[in-house]
């Protein structure tokens, strides 16, 4: 019997929600670290009951969590929860992200007015299990910077060619930051994997991360000085099937874009959305020209348009969106969806899922036709994944 | 009390939700090395309770969390050297050193 677990980080901790494959019943664990900022949780493929959790606070700093049992039971990695810890220096630091300062010039990043400004570190955005080994895993921090752990989370390091390629100190953070917040690992060729931050935008390795390139032409960006420029695009957030690693679909701040060359070009495929600006987008797990979009009214109104919560779905690749409402509020609405509250499942009608700054999570058991709310009085929704068993 | 208490040791109060993530109720005694030092109870207190590393001292430059304040008999110890001594009644164990969350209320 298939079963679904859904991951859903929040402003005030995380929650586990449970089904089996009917995906009608479900059940809510948590809050696990509550009242800490939970900006993102993903489960490993290749052993579903590892399970990475960014766990942040304003007072606190930086915590990583890690749970061996599915989300039963959580530790920071290399710290066991009772014991007595040996004497010696500590083996595993699972919660530092030390910026490589071997390699210059990486010290510096362009700031607000313009003056260069020191690499900080903040907090992690998102965490990207390898597809075939539960001990690594990847890190996407703000400042902006990739990290990879090969022990399971007990101690990290950057792959400074992702900062050190030529643009870095040219970032510049957005109104939310700089932070990587999106991964995509090649389930075919191992080598590749994509990356996009807030505001520069996408980049690409082809050697696993020793060196990296912008992969923006053809987005437009009115709002820089130059709109066609290599960096400094607010892109929210890229998706991609796992079939098809070359093709890849973006919800910039505005527009929605597709590349068919893994990035070497985009063209915008926004076609008849009622608005192109929004953060979330996803692709059904078997139709790779079929995605999701939530449109949000724009960047000084984060919320759907007249009140009325819909996602739109395409099922040709972009231009041609179709709204699905059914099950899901009509009036009166005014909640946003952030750039990682958004899954999809891999059963055979493919499961869709979302979250909302309102604190609800809506699932689809029918690829988007209909919806219904399987939380609803949650924190703020920051993240949403989705592990099917 | 999480450990029996002792002349030489030293109670550290720490905030809800580093309780929380240590896994303690109430004040956590500690063996520390004389002298009794803001820098020496706290790297007692990581060495013994690996899981509060960082989350008091900044990883990367060690300095005080900005939005975390030190007490000890009812004195800001904040701003205080790292390596200046801590009041006898501290060391003596009689008065907890505490650990305080900024509070952002309204």
């Amino acid at each position: 019997m298939s079963s679904v677990r859904v991951l859903v980080g929040t402003h005030k901790g995380a929650f586990v929600l449970t089904s089996d494959g009917k995906r009608k019943d479900w059940q809510v664990s948590g809050p696990f670290f509550a009242g800490w900022e939970i900006y993102h949780m993903k489960g490993s493929e290749a052993d579903p009951n590892r399970i990475y959790v960014s766990q942040t606070s304003g007072w606190f700093g930086q915590l990583i969590q890690r749970s061996d049992d599915g989300g039963k039971t959580w530790h920071q990695p290399g710290l066991p929860n009772e014991a007595i810890p040996p004497p010696g220096p500590p083996t595993a630091l699972p919660n530092r992200f030390a910026y490589d300062t071997t390699a210059k010039p990486l010290t510096t990043h362009q700031w607000y007015d313009g003056t260069q400004h020191p690499w900080e570190f903040k907090r992690v955005w998102h965490m990207e299990p390898s597809l075939d080994d539960p001990d690594t895993v990847y890190a996407g921090v703000e400042d902006a910077a990739l990290f990879r752990s090969t022990d399971g989370g007990e101690n990290w390091q950057e792959l400074s060619g992702l900062r050190g390629h030529g643009t870095g100190s040219q970032w510049s953070p957005g109104a939310g930051g700089m932070g990587v917040h999106t991964i995509l690992l090649d389930a075919i060729n191992p080598k590749r994997m994509y990356i996009a931050l807030s505001a520069a935008g996408a980049f690409r390795t082809d050697d696993g991360g020793t060196t990296w390139k912008p992969i923006n032409r053809g987005l437009r960006s009115p709002y820089i000085p130059d709109p066609n420029a290599e960096i400094g695009h607010c892109v929210h957030h890229v998706a991609m099937h796992r079939s098809r690693p070359d093709v890849l679909f973006m919800q910039k701040h505005w527009d929605v874009m597709r590349s068919d060359d893994a990035g070497e070009n985009w063209r915008e495929v926004s076609g008849n959305l009622p608005t192109d600006f929004g953060f979330a987008i996803d692709v059904h797990a078997h139709e790779p020209e079929t995605l999701y979009v939530v449109p949000i009214k724009s960047d000084s109104e984060h919320f759907p348009i007249d009140g009325k919560l819909r996602v739109y779905r395409s099922r040709t690749g972009g231009n041609e969106w179709e709204p699905l409402a059914k099950g899901l509020p009509e009036k009166d609405c005014y909640v946003n969806v952030l750039r990682d509250a958004m899954a999809v499942d891999t059963l055979d009608e493919c499961g869709v899922y979302f979250g909302t700054t309102g604190g609800q999570v809506y699932a689809s058991a029918d690829a988007g036709d209909s919806w219904t709310p399987i939380a609803r009085d949650l924190p703020a929704v920051f993240s949403v994944e989705v592990q099917t068993m | 009390m999480n450990e029996r208490a002792s002349a030489s040791q030293v109670r550290v109060a720490l905030p809800y939700h580093l309780r929380n993530l240590a896994r303690v109720e109430g004040d956590v005694l500690l063996a520390v090395a004389t002298p009794v030092t803001l820098r020496a109870v706290l790297d007692a207190l990581e060495a013994r309770y690996p899981m509060l590393r960082g989350t008091i001292r900044d990883y990367g430059t060690g300095q005080r969390r900005a939005f975390l304040r030190f007490f000890a008999c009812a004195e800001d110890w904040s701003l205080a050297s790292p390596d200046a001594e801590l009041p006898e009644a501290v060391a003596a164990g009689k008065e907890p050193l505490l650990i305080l969350g900024a509070i952002a209320g309204g």
